[in-house]
């Protein structure tokens, strides 16, 4: 018998699961030619009605379903980011679905069905529902990707992405495997103590194709080839969802099963990763003209920036993973947000040269972009310089100066190409005509929370870095 | 007010920022007026500031503080804290001096994008305010970094042809000299924590923690704040940014570059690395560290001094002579003295004083001519002569002639490069004549001689509001050339308790030992006393 405290555990799951469905039950009752902003609300109120649930969790932290799942604050405050992340997206595709002529109210439900996936990855304690959730929350972005389906760059990206996906997946279950092998065991916390008695060459080897496995996910390098193919083809406000939603799930993984467990070895996995994805992230993004490819770049070097906080280890890295996973969803959904408004019919203006000279066609809008691309950078007054901020102090203090020194350089580079896009938007003139449509509500919406947030916490941070410490107090223990 | 002026200075500009946001754009006189009543409401706020930290200025410590440490962000140890001793007092006085002429000086310079431009230009305002008064690591670090955005959009978008290459050459290689800086931060902060067992920014706290970290450490640690402030100030070779900044930077943005921002690295080695890091510049224990410091200013004098010497544009060649005169200021703080560091902080000030007029009056050829080709003036005293005034009396001031602001400061530091070692002052003193002769060169091509270009015969003297911009700078050029005894008593307990901490042993009768020449009797060993 299960009790029912479990199913509060389960909540926010279990409300994007019936909303989802709802929004797919309705779709076929809908005439051909009608809008879905009607099953968008319906969307927009199911992920509000889960963060609710998901505060309404605190009262009840705890094991559930056989030590399936594991509720608390860790859990609890992803849950809440990809709340948040998936109500923003699904307001910024409200007027893009409309422009694009994609009428299928399929969207709405897949973004939540796939939240619940990313949701299940950040409470999930057992390897077996992990890579479940792993697969839940890919399949729906699989299918995102290729929604602009008279695109066939879309397709490409769609295909790309699943291909590429599937093998990451399978990795990650291969990993899982071995990891079976070596301890007898799937759950979480029972690997952790067999592991503390001594590790075998089999639970390394499981441990780096796990970690194959989401580091693809989080694209980080080199694991990131896929990025910006994939990035490009996308829809822009899936590409929102998909860098943000479940590169912080994944990363809610990796600190669970890196810190729990205490995975043998991991540290120089993570180095290693953490600097390639930094370097070739910042590079590759340097000479990009094509802006969702430069934000895709840039996304691998945010990984990389957040790897550096893991390498830190102790609870203080696990809080700026924490924190840094926040700010950037904050951040990256607000800068795609704005690309896909600017992107128009088509999505046919995505290059810089389309954006010279914004700064005079939509001041706001432009200035909107620059503080996300400040934040990017890691200008203070901005959520990007707290959490970077936060990550190389995390590094200091596990004495990985070098790794820091690899990382600020790093950042120096980067400031280079974020700049470039201010350049372009405020120190340029246009070379052809580009319309800029008006600012439909939903948007304007939800760019203002992104921009709120950004603001707040790199102005205010201090109660989101204490649940933060609190959160990684609960995986060090 | 007495107890929150320094968030009333701080806000002041910023406010006027907001406020400026609520105006339509195409109103650009409103946004003219209202940008100026602000940068003029900032300066008028800042002047109670002088008579009460006149009666404070012999008591030690920090003044005027408020806030505390790790009241911001209190996890990681990071508070709203302010403070000011004599040293920051003055660099404040400027900024808000020079902030108010620049926002005076872009009344018809700036046509384009007006709103913009100010709002800009009064955040920076608040930022450069900000590192001067920031008591907490985290804090300064916070003006430090957000200030680079202001400027880099006045260059980028305000500038000249080369505004591009410009403006992303200054952001760059001042954000690479301030995370460097950033990770000796965190180093400073984790020390702190394994010494007292607290985590905390704050900068008084840190004081007394730092200078105990072992050299071998402390070295790279000083390395670090070192690159970070020796590309702002800007000393050789780390100076190449600066005459791409200034030659494309409007006007108002280059007195503001050279004004105050220059300042901000060497206010840094006053602030951090001196008494952060006595251990490494004893110079004799580590004898080398202060020798390649001075090696560096005194190359920057004459390089910069002999390049300025050959520019034929005029903008670029009061550029390369900041290289020049900054290199003054850096040798007078390694000089480890009392007379080095008081001279160099006058020297700052002076710096700011001339050669923000000197952008000035550069500015306003420009405004008339659109050029600052040398070769396409000559004679113009005889059709501005207000204006050829003013503008001796500016070169003068810059090249150190005695009754005038530049002289003073010079004097003060070379007389403490003379106390540590005669060579060093004998290489610096080439400097000053060739001060002497890029100006009066520049000055002898520009305005003597019959007017040869057509072009130059109906160029307009100066407008009442020019004038204005230039009266203030007039006034303090010559009260400090010849009164300059409340200037060094300000900086005075501040100057001595960084001696102090850098050097316990030298005690201040080498000082007086010294022979005073009568010209320079209201120095500083008077106020020493």
């Amino acid at each position: 018998m299960i009790p029912s405290t479990d199913y509060i555990r389960l909540l926010p799951e279990l409300i994007l699961i019936v909303f989802g469905l709802l929004v797919m039950l309705i779709e076929p009752l809908l005439g051909e030619h009608n809008n879905r902003k009607g099953l968008g609300a319906i969307a927009l109120m199911g992920a509000v009605l889960s963060i609710l649930a998901s505060f309404y969790q605190t009262g009840y932290e705890g094991a559930a379903f056989f030590d399936m799942i594991h509720v608390d604050t860790f859990s609890i405050f992803f849950h809440v980011l990809i709340g948040l992340i998936a109500a923003v997206v699904i307001l910024a595709s409200f007027e893009y679905l409309n422009l694009q002529q994609i009428r299928y109210g399929e969207y709405y439900g897949l973004i939540l069905l796939s939240s619940v996936g990313m949701m299940l990855m950040s409470s999930a304690v057992e390897l077996v529902l992990i890579f479940i959730a792993l697969e839940i929350s890919s399949i729906g972005t699989y299918i995102l990707a290729g929604f602009r389906r008279n695109a066939p760059i879309s397709i490409e990206s769609s295909m790309k992405y699943f291909l590429l996906g599937s093998f990451a997946t399978a990795f990650f279950l291969y990993g899982v495997a071995l990891m079976f092998g070596a301890t007898g065991s799937t759950s979480v916390y029972t690997i952790a103590t067999t592991l503390a008695q001594g590790a075998t060459p089999l639970a390394y080897v499981g441990i780096a194709l796990m970690f194959v496995g989401l580091g693809f996910k989080v694209a980080s390098a080199p694991f990131h080839i896929w990025t910006p193919d994939v990035y490009e083809g996308a829809p822009a406000p899936v590409v929102a969802f998909m860098s943000t939603g479940p590169k912080a799930a994944a990363f809610a993984v990796l600190l669970r099963v890196l810190f729990a467990t205490e995975a043998p070895g991991w540290f120089w996995l993570i180095w290693a990763s953490a600097v390639l994805s930094m370097t070739l992230g910042n590079i590759g993004a340097l000479v990009q003209n094509n802006v969702k490819r430069l934000l895709a770049y840039s996304s691998i070097a945010q990984a990389g920036y957040i790897l550096v906080a893991f390498a830190a280890a102790k609870d203080i890295g696990i809080s700026a993973v924490i924190f840094y996973a926040a700010a950037y969803a904050a951040m990256n959904v607000g800068a795609f947000a704005v690309a896909s408004h600017l992107a128009n019919v088509g999505e046919k203006y995505v290059t810089l040269d389309d954006y010279a000279g914004l700064g005079r066609r939509a001041p706001g809008l432009a200035a909107v972009l620059t503080i996300f691309m400040l934040s990017l950078i890691g200008i203070p007054v901005t959520g990007g310089f707290l959490a970077k901020f936060y990550v190389f102090q995390a590094a200091m203090q596990s004495h990985l100066t070098g790794l820091v020194i690899i990382g600020v350089i790093n950042s120096a580079v980067a400031a280079y190409y974020y700049l470039r896009v201010i350049v372009y938007m405020y120190m340029r003139e246009p070379q052809r005509d580009v319309p800029v449509l008006k600012m439909p509500f939903a948007l304007g919406v939800s760019l203002a929370a992104c921009l709120a947030a950004t603001i707040y916490l790199g102005v205010l941070p201090g109660r989101i870095l204490d649940y933060a410490m609190a959160s990684a107090r609960v995986l060090v223990r | 007010m007495y107890n929150h002026i320094l968030s009333i200075v701080l806000f002041t500009p910023l406010l006027g920022a907001l406020v400026l946001l609520l105006i339509p754009k195409e109103q650009k006189n409103a946004i003219r007026w209202v940008a100026n009543l602000f940068s003029l409401a900032g300066l008028l706020i800042s002047l109670p500031l002088i008579p009460w930290f006149w009666a404070l200025r012999t008591q030690s410590g920090f003044k005027f503080i408020e806030g505390a440490p790790n009241t911001w962000i209190p996890s990681i140890g990071a508070g709203y804290y302010l403070g000011i001793d004599g040293i920051s007092f003055l660099l404040i006085m400027l900024t808000t001096l020079l902030g108010w002429i620049s926002i005076l000086s872009s009344w018809n310079a700036i046509q384009d994008r007006v709103k913009e431009y100010y709002v800009w230009f009064l955040v920076l305002q608040t930022g450069m305010l900000g590192v001067f008064m920031a008591l907490d690591f985290f804090l300064f670090f916070v003006f430090w970094e957000a200030m680079l955005v202001p400027m880099y959009l006045l260059i980028g978008i305000w500038g000249g042809p080369r505004k591009l290459y410009a403006a992303i050459k200054f952001f760059l290689y001042t954000l690479l000299g301030s995370v460097l800086m950033l990770l000796a931060i965190l180093f400073l902060y984790f020390h702190h924590h394994t010494v007292t067992g607290a985590y905390t920014f704050s900068i008084p706290e840190l004081y007394q923690t730092a200078p105990q970290i072992p050299y071998h450490y402390a070295i790279w640690l000083f390395l670090a704040f070192f690159i970070g402030f020796a590309i702002k100030v800007p000393m050789f070779p780390f100076h190449t940014w600066l005459p791409d900044a200034h030659v494309e930077a409007p006007t108002a943005g280059s007195v503001i570059l050279a004004g105050v921002l220059l300042k901000m690295g060497t206010y840094g080695f006053m602030r951090f690395s001196l008494p952060f890091f006595p251990q490494v510049l004893d110079p004799i224990a580590h004898p080398a560290v202060r020798g390649t410091i001075i090696t560096l200013s005194i190359i920057g004098i004459i390089y910069g001094a002999l390049v300025s010497l050959v520019q034929k544009d005029m903008k670029k060649l009061v550029a390369y002579s900041s290289v020049s005169h900054l290199g003054f200021c850096t040798l007078g703080i390694f000089a480890l003295n009392q007379a080095g560091l008081s001279g160099s902080l006058l020297q700052q000030i002076n710096h700011g004083i001339s050669t923000g007029a000197l952008f000035l009056i550069v500015g306003i050829l420009y405004e008339r001519r659109h050029t600052r080709e040398i070769a396409e003036y000559g004679g113009i005293s005889n059709v501005m002569p207000v204006y050829a005034t003013i503008t001796m009396i500016m070169f003068l001031s810059s090249m150190g002639l005695p009754l005038l602001n530049g002289f003073i400061g010079e004097f003060t530091i070379l007389q403490g490069a003379f106390i540590e070692s005669k060579a060093w002052a004998a290489w610096a003193i080439p400097g000053v004549v060739l001060a002497a002769s890029y100006l009066l060169w520049l000055y002898q091509r520009v305005f003597f001689g019959p007017v040869n270009n057509p072009k130059n015969e109906k160029l307009q003297d100066l407008t009442p509001r020019e004038v204005l911009c230039f009266v203030p700078l007039i006034l303090l050029a010559f009260w400090i050339g010849l009164y300059p005894k409340p200037i060094f008593q300000i900086m005075d307990q501040p100057v001595q308790q960084i001696v102090q901490t850098v050097r316990p042993d030298l005690n201040k009768p080498v000082l007086a030992q010294t022979p005073i020449p009568s010209a320079a009797q209201a120095l500083p060993v008077e106020a020493g006393k």
